[in-house]
């Protein structure tokens, strides 16, 4: 692949982050389709060895890279001991060269037992957290399973601010018997907080989770439909560019240049190692672009870890056009949009003309020869347009 | 062969759910037909879908010996009728090969329009006819007023009714004495040449085609060889048995008679019920009056889901029609649904049963199209012409004018809602033709266009009369109106397997009713949708369905990608039960609900 036949694009545009996944969770949320469990005992000493050892594993493949993202995810990564969070970002130090902002982000639960160890991860290198708020209203937290209040919500939050560069919350909303009225107030208060990142994921109910089989059982009531969902979703928008910090991702929202540089690598097709109990991760090694996937059980990730195999299934080769499918699926997330170009060399095709000229006409893209962006409206029904740009295509035919 | 007068040749006529099954099954139970551990309920019903609707679709027989109180034991033939109206011509043919019919009647209930409609086909067939009143075992019988009704609504003399339980038993011995007493033997004569009455056919997966008789005069043994009078095809008996139910072999079948043969015949279209079979050599001469053929009254197209199933589908008509001979179907191709078949059925229930056969046993999704009439079209150049689908509807210049099947509806209904039926007929174009009273229930005729009686009628007249109306119809002429072709237009298109022939004053409220009912079936696009009812270019109804607005996943991060790529690949083939009409995906249930309408 050349640099001028895709517009000067490849995993090297977009980064390299590193991904670890961390299982745990004091409790399971309802409406949490996470690969998260909860447990009696966890030895964090031998959870330490088993992390270090893959990312030697990694290292080894991907040396002299520069590292620019860490993201600690889970699970809830704020049940980590703030020491085994900074002996990895030691050795993770020295396996790549860090890039001079190298963004480390660490999620967390706003429970005290958390909130106390801010300080900690701070001091081993932690410079971003992204705080699971989820709601702002003590009777909606229940319903939603979380063991949080809302004043412990507020308070994580303002000690985050102290405490760390960069603060993000996540909220979900299009809840039950959330009316437009009530998220209008929620949201607004939200964006008063001053984080200047904020997730913002209308509720969804997924496979195998409670709130699932309640839905099936039609316990779950007061879901908005189709048309209140459109204007929450609408409402969030609109409030979110008023207050400076636009979405530039379905469900992401940040002052200009606070995006989160981790995720950006996914929406933008860069190389990211996953490590830990059911991390994905993309890597291109000797022209080939691989993914990776490791074991889910938590106790079997650990055990081959320790028993000195790879954390790590078989891995597939992404062909041309599946990573085509790939990159289309993801950057067009992004208000940014996609490099058609790029497309183009990954499928050895054009976008089917007669699909970008109708749903350009439906107003829900718009596309140069360049590049292509879904709009506000587009990003809202993307599944929709992704389906009938695929579907068109003459490779699908 | 069995003495013509210790033989009993009858058949049982009631309304659906009276009791005959029961009844039947008590018959068979008490004279140790079957052995009590071989009795499953229902004998006589036996495909699957007959039990699961608890209805009986095809005339069934079976063969009793009874020890009577006179010391002499007496073979007793049972010929089950179908009690639906969709199959009131199986109930005719049946009827006039037997001499004598029990008419059954819930004394809970009392009389009921296919009391009434099965009553008269045994008059007809010039039946002696054996009045029952049963379920009396329960609290709300009331055998004499149920008498009285009798007398009064048939005319029948019910002084000596036997009042039974079918359930518990009671009475069955006194049925049984009946039968022998009341019914008179057959007559016939042994020394004639044969003439037996071809009564049904059937495909047995392990015989072949098999053909119930009735044995009217002369003697048919094994190895006979006999013709058909009508196809004059002639055929070596290979098999001869009688119906115990269970099949039991025979040498020879006299008159009065009645078992099954085989003789390698290969499709139940070979045999002609109601035909008249006689020996090749020294046959009679002149047939028994034959039966005109079922002919199909409601048309619809069925169409496979997928495509590749056309072959599948194609085999499975074929096998199903081996067995049925009063279903008809012809290949049709369509814009909108490609390949597939045009269908005839004796009524609407007769389509739901083939087409539940269909899927359910060779395993099939079909697309039902909305069921039509036969309409004759009086071209000005004088041809006239069938037409079985309102797409192949001509230009309206070509026509002069266009004539519409009308039945004949009988309708039984407790007073208390006879505002609501009289409403329910009127707005289907009804001709009041007579209104009675029989007790505190009502006896309505009907002139109806069959047309507005295929659809839903027979639902809502259940659901206006909380289910305490019954009906049944005869055909009665073709008749001239001012019909017009409705079509159906979604997203500007014309979606041909929605087009229906209606009244023109009605067009406009089926219209208005189709397309608010579409509306509601089709999925929200990524587009709005126009769907408009139009008569020629001219819309008369129409509804916008608004574009949908919200179709995202909330969350895609890298553990996201792969498993997010197979559900956008999975949603497009869970697309299976839909289909494409141009842009615009209809689903497969919108053909058959949208016909379902409430006004
Ligand atoms: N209580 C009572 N129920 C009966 C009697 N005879 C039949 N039934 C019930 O009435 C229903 C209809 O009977 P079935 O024989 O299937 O009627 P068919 O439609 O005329 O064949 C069934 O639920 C029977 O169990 C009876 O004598 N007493
Ligand atoms: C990995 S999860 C959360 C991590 C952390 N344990 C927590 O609960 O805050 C990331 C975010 O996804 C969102 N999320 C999880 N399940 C969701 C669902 N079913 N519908 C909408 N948002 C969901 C929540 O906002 C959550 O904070
Ligand atoms: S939402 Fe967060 S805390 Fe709740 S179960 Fe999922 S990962 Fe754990
Ligand atoms: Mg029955």
């Amino acid at each position: 692949m050349t640099p001028d036949s895709t517009g000067g694009k490849d995993w090297r545009s977009a980064g390299f982050g590193l991904y670890l996944h961390w299982p745990f969770c004091q409790s399971k949320c309802p409406y949490c389709d996470f690969n998260s469990h909860v447990a009696t005992s966890i030895d964090q000493g031998d959870w330490q060895t088993a992390y270090l050892r893959e990312i030697d594993r990694i290292a080894a493949e991907t040396k002299g890279r520069v590292l620019n993202t860490v993201f600690f995810g889970g699970g809830t990564p704020s049940l980590m001991q703030p020491s085994l969070v900074a002996a990895i970002l030691e050795r993770i130090g020295q396996s790549w060269s860090p890039a001079n902002d190298l963004e480390v982000t660490l999620e967390a639960n706003p429970g005290s037992v958390e909130i106390d160890r801010f300080e900690g991860y701070a001091a081993a290198g932690v410079n971003r957290v992204s705080l699971g708020i989820q709601a702002l209203d003590d009777k909606s937290l229940r319903r939603l399973g979380r063991l949080h209040s809302s004043d412990e919500a507020r308070r994580a939050i303002g000690i985050a601010q102290d405490v760390f560069d960069r603060v993000s919350i996540d909220l979900i909303y299009a809840r039950q018997d959330q009316s437009l009225g009530d998220w209008e107030r929620e949201l607004s208060t939200a964006l008063g907080l001053g984080t200047d990142h904020i997730s913002l994921y209308q509720l969804t109910i997924e496979d195998g989770t409670v709130f699932q089989r309640m839905h099936a059982r039609k316990l779950l009531g007061g879901l908005p439909d189709e048309d209140l969902s459109a204007d929450m979703f609408e409402l969030t928008q609109g409030m979110c560019d008023a207050a400076g910090l636009p979405g530039y991702e379905v469900s992401n929202h940040a002052r200009p240049g606070a995006e989160s540089r981790h995720n950006l690598i996914y929406w933008r097709m860069g190389d990211y190692a996953g490590i830990g109990p059911g991390a994905h991760g993309r890597l291109t090694l000797g022209g080939a672009r691989l993914a990776t996937e490791a074991p889910r059980s938590p106790g079997r990730w650990l055990e081959d870890v320790m028993g000195g195999r790879a954390g790590e299934m078989p891995r597939a080769r992404l062909s041309d056009t599946e990573q085509a499918v790939e990159y289309l699926m993801m950057a067009m997330r992004l208000t940014e949009g996609a490099s058609l170009a790029w497309y183009r060399s990954l499928a050895g095709e054009d976008l089917p003309a007669a699909a970008v000229a109708e749903l350009a006409d439906l107003g829900l893209i718009e596309a140069t020869d360049e590049s292509m962006r879904a709009t506000a409206q587009g990003r809202m029904m993307l599944n929709g347009v992704l389906r009938a740009l695929l579907a068109g295509r003459q490779s699908a035919r | 062969m069995t003495q013509l007068d210790l033989i009993r040749n009858f058949s049982i006529v009631a309304h659906i759910d009276h009791g005959k099954s029961t009844l039947a099954d008590r018959l068979i139970q008490m004279t140790g037909t079957v052995a009590a551990r071989d009795m499953k309920a229902q004998m006589l019903d036996s495909m699957d879908i007959e039990r699961e609707r608890g209805i009986t679709i095809k005339a069934n027989t079976v063969r009793i010996e009874y020890p009577a109180k006179d010391g002499r034991t007496y073979i007793l033939n049972l010929i089950d009728t179908p009690g639906h109206v969709d199959f009131a011509y199986e109930v005719s043919r049946s009827m006039r090969a037997v001499e004598g019919s029990l008419l059954v009647v819930d004394a809970s209930q009392g009389v009921e329009a296919q009391t009434l409609a099965n009553v008269y086909q045994a008059l007809d067939a010039g039946h002696e006819i054996v009045p029952v009143l049963n379920k009396i075992d329960l609290p709300a019988a009331e055998p004499e007023r149920i008498k009285q009704q009798i007398e009064d609504v048939i005319g029948l003399d019910a002084s000596d009714a036997i009042a039974i339980s079918a359930k518990s038993g009671l009475g069955i011995p006194e049925v049984l004495e009946a039968i022998v007493t009341r019914l008179p033997a057959p007559k016939g004569d042994a020394n004639a040449p044969l003439k037996a009455m071809l009564v049904d056919s059937w495909y047995d997966a392990y015989l072949g085609v098999v053909i119930m008789v009735r044995i009217m005069d002369g003697v048919m043994r094994k190895g006979d060889r006999v013709r058909m009078m009508q196809t004059n095809a002639v055929y070596g008996i290979d098999k001869l048995a009688v119906l115990k139910p269970q099949m039991v072999d025979i040498d020879e079948l006299g008159p009065g008679e009645i078992g099954i043969f085989t003789a390698s015949i290969k499709q139940v279209r070979d045999t002609r019920v109601g035909d008249t079979i006689t020996h090749e050599r020294k046959g009679c001469d002149t047939p028994l009056p034959g039966f005109k053929p079922a002919q199909p009254v409601v048309f619809c197209g069925l169409f496979p889901v997928d495509a590749a199933d056309f072959e599948n589908l194609r085999e499975a008509i074929e096998k199903l029609s081996l067995n049925d001979a009063s279903f008809s179907s012809e290949m049709e191709t369509s814009a909108a649904l490609g390949f597939g078949f045009r269908c005839g059925f004796l009524g609407l229930l007769h389509l739901e049963v083939i087409r539940d056969r269909l899927e359910r046993e060779y395993d099939l999704d079909l697309i039902t199209t909305a069921p039509s009439v036969v309409f004759k079209l009086h071209m000005k150049d004088g041809e006239v012409r069938d037409l079985h689908n309102p797409a192949d509807m001509p230009d309206l210049t070509y026509v002069d004018h266009i004539d519409e099947p009308r039945i004949k509806a009988t309708i039984m209904v407790p007073d208390e809602y006879l505002g609501d039926i009289l409403k329910l007929c009127q707005d289907r174009r009804g001709i009041q033709l007579d209104l009675s009273y029989a007790g505190s229930r009502a006896m309505v005729v009907y002139d109806l266009p069959l047309a507005e009686v295929v659809f839903d009628f027979y639902d809502r007249l259940k659901s206006v009369t909380k289910g305490y109306a019954s009906f049944d119809y005869v055909i009665s002429e073709y008749r001239e109106d001012f019909l017009v072709k409705m079509s159906i237009l979604v997203n500007e298109e014309p979606v041909d397997a929605l087009s229906m022939m209606v009244h023109r004053d009605r067009a406009e409220a089926r219209g208005r009713a189709m397309v608010e009912k579409l509306k509601e079936l089709i999925p929200r696009h990524m587009f709005k949708i126009p769907i408009q009812a139009a008569i020629g270019a001219r819309v008369i109804a129409r509804e916008t369905l608004s574009a949908m607005r919200k179709d995202v996943t909330a969350k895609c991060y890298g553990g996201d990608a792969t498993r997010k790529k197979k559900l956008l690949e999975k949603q497009k083939a869970g697309k299976k039960k839909m289909r494409q009409f141009g842009k615009v995906e209809i689903p497969q249930e919108a053909f058959i609900s949208a016909l379902k309408m409430d006004g």
